[in-house]
């Protein structure tokens, strides 16, 4: 049964997203609000993916990425970054600081949860 | 002499009786073999009407067979065209799902707050995060200014007038306009956004979203852009206007409320 850890803070993407993630069977969705957020969750519950956005408040998607790629106990995890920047050198950015996917919004939920369901049959 | 005469008789006799006895065992022998011959002859004739009937048995069932096989490739084949229409059901399914699964978030967080400042932060977020807008402007009609009054920018593109453009057009036909020019080209002129919704409640517009450039990555619109836009077009309105009567009827109330509360004292 695969915990997804959905990083938002837009409450409608956060819907959106969780909403598709349940879609996948049995999936269990966490959600948090920012990147700070997000670690307090990594620490509380066995997260098996993180879903991140870029842009948000406190501490943002790519800290997020970078702290959890230097933790030992997190490293493994993989990260989809869903974001409005879609340029090219911004996936490059975000691909070299650890994530293992990168998505630029508009999201399509199919694309997503195939995306998601590939990485977590990677592990 | 009689005597030999007699014993050559008696050798005469034996040896006829004798040859008579070979000719017989010699016919015997030829008769057996033609029987023999004959029994084999009929074996083997029962053996080939018993191999040709067989024959016949499988050559029918041979043929049986692959008339069930044919009948078989007939209904693997319809399977298969049935299966590949299934499949491609499914995916229509699957997207109808999520664009169905678009729709009812964005409408569920539209009507999920009665306070103004959320109801159109939401309804920035869904038309960067669910339409992939880059440049626009959420902009109410003010009845009494006859002008209209942005809510909510991202980017430029501000300040269009009513009386004329594309944006005067929309809100006199209460009509969505999309530009035909290609969603990576960005506008840089007020009164000529790629697209303009106008805001409705009853056929009555309300104001309008202007969109003047939009997401990299956006390159053309889907169905859902457009489920998206009508969704906007009716259920941002109504959000954003009730909210708005809402803030004010909390304001009036409490005034109101102050007033009675200073008229209480003032008669004690």
């Amino acid at each position: 049964m695969p915990t997804i850890l959905v990083v938002e803070d837009s409450p409608t993407m956060r819907q959106l997203i969780s909403f598709a993630m349940r879609r996948i069977p049995g999936s269990r969705v966490i959600e948090a609000t920012d990147g700070v957020d997000a670690l307090k969750k990594l620490s509380s519950e066995k997260i098996d993916i993180i879903l991140a956005d870029i842009n948000m408040p406190v501490m943002d998607g790519l800290k997020l990425v970078s702290l959890v790629r230097g933790n030992s106990a997190f490293k493994d995890i993989p990260i989809i970054i869903i974001t409005t920047e879609g340029a090219e050198e911004d996936r490059k950015k975000a691909m070299s600081m650890g994530a293992d996917a990168y998505l630029p919004k508009p999201i399509q939920t199919q694309e997503l949860i195939r995306l998601v369901t590939e990485q977590l049959g990677k592990r | 002499m009689d005597r030999k005469d007699g014993i050559l008789r008696k050798a005469d006799e034996f040896l006829r009786i004798f040859r008579q006895g070979e000719e017989f065992t010699r016919n015997l022998l030829s008769e057996n073999e033609r029987l023999r011959f004959r029994i084999a002859e009929l074996e083997e004739s029962r053996l080939q009407d018993l191999n040709e009937s067989k024959i016949r048995h499988y050559e029918e069932h041979v043929r049986m067979l692959e008339d069930e096989l044919k009948r078989l490739r007939e209904r693997l084949s319809l399977l298969e065209a049935e299966n590949k229409d299934l499949a491609k059901r499914f995916a229509l399914a699957a997207v109808e799902n999520n664009n169905l699964a678009n729709l009812y978030v964005a409408s569920y967080q539209l009507h999920s707050t009665l306070d103004y400042d959320e109801v159109v932060k939401i309804v920035v977020e869904i038309i960067i995060n669910l339409i992939g807008a880059d440049r626009f402007a959420v902009m109410l009609l003010d009845e009494k200014l006859e002008e209209l009054v942005p809510i909510a920018t991202e980017g430029s593109g501000t300040g269009a007038r009513r009386e004329d453009g594309i944006i005067a057009a929309v809100i006199r036909e209460g009509e969505s306009y999309f530009s035909d020019v290609p969603l990576r080209k960005a506008s840089d002129d007020p009164e000529s956004p790629l697209v303009c919704i106008p805001l409705k409640i009853k056929g009555h517009v309300i104001g309008v979203i202007a969109i003047y450039s939009f997401l990299a990555q956006k390159s053309r619109f889907s169905d859902i852009d457009y489920e998206l836009f009508n969704l906007l077009a009716g259920h941002a309105a109504t959000a954003v206007l009730s909210s708005k009567l809402y803030s004010r009827s909390e304001n009036d109330y409490g005034t109101l409320r102050n007033f009675l509360e200073l008229l209480k004292e003032k008669t004690r």
